[in-house]
């Protein structure tokens, strides 16, 4: 690492790091929405992406919106922007697992390529609704503008805003999922369909509940998204194939595993990226998750239960 | 003989489907369509090579490679390489500060052949890596996916990160291997112009052939011995690794099979369209390959090349006319596809064919018995 000193490599460690932890935000919005579908329902869901996609492109027309006609709820617009993103995008999943995903439990390759041809629909929808140009929605003053701890260190406000966007989204599911009664619905459901519904839980409800949260909070993270890039009809695909490997490696049924996978896949992607360009940072992230998963097949945080 | 007829022809109607694919390629096609389309349907006949491999790997093994546009590629881009450095021979990049290098290099700063080019200046080298780097290549990932005992659902995402890998490493390294344009300008092989419409007819029926074969090749393989292990594979993997079968040494062959004919169809691929670039490699072309197998029928060798054919034919003719129109189709193709026809076009055929054929033969019946009476009246007269 010559010509660096020790303060400014600090500085740079720090600053990648954050806009790593911006990466890492998105990633597990992501990739939360993804464990709860694949790694509890075992569906492989392509079009997770999209639906992340139609977060961005909901708060995008609300901003639209407020600015054109009610300007004077420009500095809260972006809270109500989040809540109707999940609702959208949950009133989605809800519609797509009843029409189509029900369907195909049992055979789980099958939902890959039926997501796919979702997920091609929803693309040239966003392309025939909103144009093939990327968009970006006008965000609040307060979430402009950056914190300088130090001369050298800058830290932008919107990724802290989405860090901690982030980290309510992930107590709440966590809270949901183990703490409240669904949540132990679902569990049931997850590891045992059969006798879950033997005693009294309504599985097939179960599981709407779950693809639809699972796609609202891929909302929230499309939301999330708007305030630290641009949205085309493509973005949702460009993310899809890392939060299918953030959620591989983290280990399918264990959410601290998505986590740690999130965290350290960011992580090393955006420091890499400051040393070598940005596409070989990826490309030796992604070898190098795939070395390790070949010596740990089951990701890191494999649940210890028998199948 | 009779082994070859009856197991691997499939009896009659087997080969009966197999004589119609055949003249419906070798003879309808060149019949019919003009130089340009027949080149058009001999790049969509390359497509049908990995959608034929998916039908093995899928349909009958149950393991489903998102990866095969990464042989594909790896077979095109060894032909392309070849092509590209007879092309860039000293004297036809005399212009450029360092002559005998692709112009791709040049335009990077490159001043010397990277080490990996300089095996492709033979023909004979670069056919036998059209079928060695991706079966190499398909064997390492095999060995360590499968001896892990990492499948289904987990396979499909590596190979899927694998495609993504290996587009993003073409187009960052644009000084190497071309970078997101692909290597283009390929104009002769051996000295033989390959842009005449004489060349196109030529790659056309050697494609043709190359297809029908690898179509027997995979038919020999499944009803062997080995077909029915994989059948057994999909369906109880553990009952075949109970009786004492090691499973891993079959996915891998399979897998390596199955990347050699992905790799055959991107070479054609290559010689027939003139370049070679990333964007038939990565995620979105090895899902199409998946849906070509998919639509043909995932259990069906010869539908897959159909479903190649069909699928491309209208991906052409909808984007000509109405390129919003077409996503939304072929979107809702797939879905209605996995939801309602599993098993595709030849799904179809199976469970309704035979209106068809019996019709037919009701016609032959009435047209060509009912003579026969008299013909041999005829005859005894």
């Amino acid at each position: 690492m010559g010509g660096y000193t020790y303060s400014e490599l600090g500085a740079i460690f720090a600053m990648q790091g954050f806009a790593g932890i911006s990466l890492f935000s998105v990633l597990l919005l992501m990739a939360l929405g993804l464990a709860i579908i694949f790694g509890q329902m075992g569906v492989i869901n392509m079009a997770h992406g999209e639906f992340m996609a139609v977060g961005a492109y909901t708060t995008y027309f609300i901003s639209t919106i407020t600015e054109n006609y009610l300007p004077s709820l420009m500095p809260i617009y972006f809270f109500i922007a989040i809540a109707v993103s999940f609702l959208f995008a949950g009133l989605l999943g809800y519609l797509a697992e009843f029409s189509l995903i029900r369907h195909l439990y049992k055979r789980p390759l099958d939902t890959l390529l039926a997501t796919w041809g979702l997920s091609l629909i929803m693309q040239q929808s966003f392309r025939s609704f909103f144009g093939a140009r990327e968009v970006s929605p006008t965000l609040p003053d307060w979430l402009l503008g950056s914190y300088q701890p130090t001369e050298m260190i800058d830290i932008p406000i919107n990724g802290m805003f989405v860090l901690g966007l982030t980290i309510i989204v992930t107590l709440v599911v966590f809270y949901l999922l183990f703490k409240s009664s669904w949540g132990l619905k679902v569990r049931a459901t997850t590891q045992n369909r059969v006798m879950s519904g033997a005693v009294g839980i309504n599985t097939q409800k179960v599981d709407r509940y779950t693809f639809a949260l699972g796609c609202g909070i891929a909302g929230i993270a499309g939301a999330a998204f708007t305030t630290i890039a641009s949205t085309g009809p493509t973005t949702g695909s460009l993310y899809i194939v890392d939060t299918f490997m953030v959620v591989v490696f983290g280990g399918a049924a264990s959410l601290f595993g998505t986590i740690a996978s999130a965290f350290s896949i960011a992580q090393a992607q955006s420091i890499l990226e400051f040393f070598i360009s940005g596409s070989m940072a990826k490309v030796y992230t992604l070898l190098a998750l795939i070395i390790i998963l070949m010596f740990k097949p089951e990701g890191l945080f494999a649940s210890k239960v028998r199948r | 003989m009779n082994y070859f007829y009856e197991k691997v022809m499939g009896g009659k109607s087997g080969l009966t489907g197999f004589i119609i694919l055949a003249v419906v390629i070798l003879v309808a096609f060149p019949l019919f369509l003009d130089i340009f389309r027949l080149n058009l349907v001999g790049k969509y006949l390359t497509y049908a090579f990995p959608a034929v491999s998916l039908v093995l790997l899928w349909g009958y093994g149950g393991i489903l490679s998102l990866g095969q546009g990464v042989f594909f590629g790896l077979g095109g881009y060894a032909m392309a390489m070849f092509l590209k450095l007879e092309a860039s021979s000293p004297e036809n990049t005399a212009i450029q500060s360092t002559p005998g290098i692709p112009d791709f290099m040049d335009w990077n700063q490159l001043t010397e052949l990277p080490w990996f080019w300089v095996p492709f200046e033979s023909f004979t080298f670069t056919l036998l890596a059209v079928i060695i780097v991706p079966a190499i290549f398909a064997y390492i990932i095999g060995a360590a996916m499968f001896k892990r005992r990492v499948g289904g659902v987990y396979f499909a995402i590596i190979t899927q990160v694998i495609a993504v890998i290996l587009t993003v490493l073409i187009v960052g390294q644009q000084g190497y291997i071309g970078g997101i344009n692909g290597i283009t300008d390929l104009r002769t092989l051996h000295g033989w112009d390959i842009t005449t419409d004489n060349a196109k007819v030529i790659f056309y029926y050697i494609c043709c052939l190359l297809l029908l074969s690898i179509v027997i090749v995979g038919r020999l393989i499944l009803t062997s011995k080995f077909g029915s292990l994989l059948l057994a594979m999909r369906d109880k993997e553990d009952r075949v690794r109970f009786s004492g079968y090691d499973v891993s040494h079959f996915k891998i062959f399979i897998f390596c099979v199955a990347s050699i004919f992905s790799a055959i169809g991107g070479a054609l691929f290559t010689l027939q369209v003139g370049f070679m670039s990333p964007s038939f490699v990565g995620i979105v072309p090895s899902i199409e390959m998946v849906i070509f197998c998919a639509v043909g029928g995932r259990m069906s060798l010869i539908g897959a090349i159909y479903g190649a054919l069909l699928i491309n034919f209208g991906k052409t003719a909808f984007s000509e006319t109405f390129p919003q129109l077409w996503l939304f189709l072929m979107g809702g193709l797939f879905i209605a596809v996995v939801m309602f026809f599993p098993n595709g076009l030849a799904g179809i055929w199976n469970t309704y064919g035979h209106y068809i054929t019996d019709r037919l033969k009701q016609l032959k019946t009435v047209f060509v018995m009912k003579p026969s009476p008299q013909e041999a009246k005829q005859d005894l007269g």
